[in-house]
C-alpha cells in the first residue's frame, strides 16, 4: 500500500500510490494498472507505467515506492536474463516470481513494495502471482493491490468469474481500474494494459479522457453503462 | 616403472605428446574396472541398476549403496570408487537443493548434469588434485519429461537412451542396443536390466546383489528403489533365461 502523508508537501518519498490487478483469463494473463505517481499532494507523474517487463514472457506491476520497485525489478532482470543463459529456456512464471519474492523477503526491513507478478509460460499457462510487503508470495487467480484496490474488492468478488475470454478480462481489468480511479486520490490517469499469452504480449493505453465517468459522478439525467 | 604413460602421467596437468591426459584416463579406468551399472530411459520413464559384489559374508545385505536419492525427481547410480562417487553424489544434492531454494522450482536434468560436469571437470585442471574415480549415471524425471544423463571423470556429461559402464559395459551395451526402449515401459525395462546384469556377470562362483531402482509415472514421478515383488519376480526371470540358454550351449 502506498505510504503517502497528507500534507501538501513535495519532498516525501515517491511513492505509487496505486491501482493495479492482474487477472488469468482462459490462454494468458492480462496486467492492468493506473498511471499516477504521487510525492505527497504533487503528481510527480501523471502517464507513468508501472507494468516492467522481467523478461519476454513476465511482467511485473509495481506498488509502493517507486525506487524500491525499480530497484527490485532491476536485479531480477539480470537473474532472469543469468538463469534463461544456464537453462536455456524461457523462464516459467513461477521460478521468476519466487525471484522476486526471494529480494522482497531478504531485504524486508529496507523495502516498501508490493507486486503483482504475471505471465505465461508453456508447461502452467497464465499465472498470477501477489507478493506482499514482507515477501509473502501467493499464486491467486487474479490478484490486485495498491491504495486503490481497497475500494474495488466488492466489484472484483462480484463481477470475477472463472474462464473469462481474453476480451472480457480486458473489460474487467478496466472498469475495475476505473472504479479504483474514481475514488483513490492517489490513482489516476490513464489505464495501462498488457496482454501476455502464447502468442506474445500486447501492450494497450486507454487515455483519461476515454475513461467513461462511473455512476457517482453523474447527474441523476445521465446513465452509462 | 615403466607404463603406459611413463613421465606425463604423474600430474593432472601434464599433457602427454598424442593429447592425453594419463590422470584422467587412468581415473578412466578405476570405473572399467568396477561393477557394472547401467541405465535405461523408456517411454514412461527411466531404470537404474547395478551390479554389486558381495565381498564378504559379514556384510549386511543391501548395505554399501551404489544408488542415491538426490532429489524427489532425480536419482543417480555409481560405478568405480564408492566413496568418489558419493561425493560427486553429495555435491549434486547441494546443486538440486540450492537450485531449489533460489528458483523455487525442482532442478532439470540439463542444469544439474551441467553443474555436475563442470564440478568433475574441475578436479581435473589442478596439479593438487586428483581427478573423481567415478562415473555417475543420473536419472532424471522433469517438466521435459525423463531423461538419462552419464558423467564421467572427465567431467562431459551425456545424455542417453541407453548406457552401461564398468566391467560387463561392452557386452551390456550390446544387449541394450537390441532393445527398443522407445516403446517399452518401466516395468518391463526392470526386467530386461536385470536381465542383462544375470548374463554379463562372469565371475563365477562369486555372489552378488543388484540394486534396481526407477522412477517413472507408476513410481509417481519419484526416484525410489523397485518395488521387493517386482525385483524378485525379475530375478526369477533373469535366472530362468540363463538356464534356457545355458542349456541351448
Amino acid at each position: 500500500m502506498g505510504v503517502d502523508t497528507m500534507m501538501a508537501s513535495t519532498s516525501g518519498p515517491v511513492s505509487m500510490g496505486t491501482s493495479i490487478i492482474a487477472v488469468t483469463f482462459d490462454g494468458g494473463v492480462i496486467l492492468g494498472a493506473d498511471s499516477r505517481t504521487s510525492t505527497g499532494n504533487y503528481v510527480a507523474n501523471r502517464v507513468s507505467d508501472k507494468i516492467t517487463s522481467l523478461c519476454d514472457n513476465v511482467y511485473t506491476l509495481r506498488s509502493g515506492s517507486a525506487a524500491d520497485t525499480q530497484a527490485i525489478a532491476s536485479y531480477v532482470q539480470h537473474f532472469i536474463a543469468q538463469h534463461q543463459a544456464e537453462e536455456g529456456d524461457q523462464i516459467s512464471v513461477k521460478t521468476a516470481a519466487s525471484l522476486v519474492k526471494m529480494m522482497a523477503y531478504n531485504n524486508k526491513d529496507a523495502l516498501q513494495a508490493g507486486l503483482i507478478v504475471a505471465g505465461y509460460d508453456k508447461h502452467a499457462g497464465g499465472q498470477v502471482y501477489s507478493i506482499s510487503l514482507g515477501g509473502t508470495m501467493t499464486p491467486a487467480p487474479f490478484a490486485m493491490s495498491g491504495s486503490g484496490s481497497t475500494y474495488i474488492y466488492g466489484f472484483c468478488d462480484k463481477h470475477w468469474r472463472d474462464g473469462m475470454t481474453q476480451q472480457q478480462a480486458h473489460d474487467f481489468v478496466c472498469r475495475a481500474l476505473r472504479y479504483a480511479m474514481t475514488w483513490d486520490a492517489s490513482s489516476g490517469g490513464c489505464i495501462r494494459t498488457v496482454t501476455i499469452s502464447a502468442s506474445g504480449v500486447k501492450r494497450e493505453f486507454l487515455p483519461g479522457s476515454e475513461i467513461p465517468p462511473t455512476y457517482g459522478e453523474l447527474g441523476r439525467d445521465r446513465v452509462v453503462a | 616403472m615403466s607404463g603406459i604413460g611413463t613421465g606425463y602421467d604423474l600430474s593432472a596437468t601434464t599433457y602427454s605428446p598424442d593429447g592425453k591426459i594419463f590422470q584422467t584416463e587412468y581415473a578412466q579406468k578405476a570405473v572399467d574396472n568396477s561393477s557394472t551399472v547401467l541405465g535405461l530411459r523408456c517411454k514412461d520413464g527411466v531404470v537404474l541398476a547395478s551390479e554389486k559384489l558381495v565381498l564378504s559374508k559379514l556384510l549386511v545385505e543391501g548395505s554399501n549403496r551404489r544408488i542415491h536419492n538426490i532429489d524427489r525427481h532425480v536419482g543417480v547410480a555409481v560405478a568405480g570408487l564408492a566413496p568418489d562417487g558419493r561425493m560427486v553424489a553429495n555435491r549434486a544434492w547441494d546443486e538440486a537443493a540450492s537450485y531449489k531454494r533460489v528458483y523455487g522450482e525442482p532442478i532439470p536434468g540439463h542444469v544439474l548434469c551441467e553443474r555436475l560436469g563442470s564440478y568433475v571437470h574441475m578436479f581435473n585442471l589442478y596439479w593438487s588434485l586428483r581427478p573423481y574415480g567415478a562415473t555417475m549415471l543420473v536419472a532424471v524425471y522433469d517438466k521435459n519429461g525423463p531423461a538419462l544423463y552419464a558423467v564421467d571423470p572427465s567431467g562431459s556429461s551425456m545424455r542417453y537412451f541407453g548406457t552401461a559402464v564398468g566391467k560387463g559395459r561392452q557386452a551390456a551395451k550390446n544387449e541394450i542396443e537390441k532393445l527398443k526402449l522407445a516403446d517399452m515401459s518401466c516395468r518391463e525395462a526392470v526386467a530386461e536390466a536385470v536381465k542383462i546384469l544375470h548374463k554379463v556377470n562372469d565371475e563365477e562362483g562369486k555372489k552378488f546383489e543388484l540394486e534396481v531402482s526407477w522412477i517413472c509415472d507408476e513410481s509417481g514421478k519419484q526416484h525410489q528403489r523397485v518395488p521387493a515383488d517386482l525385483l524378485a519376480e525379475a530375478e526369477r526371470q533373469a535366472k530362468a533365461a540363463l538356464e534356457d540358454s545355458d542349456m541351448d550351449d
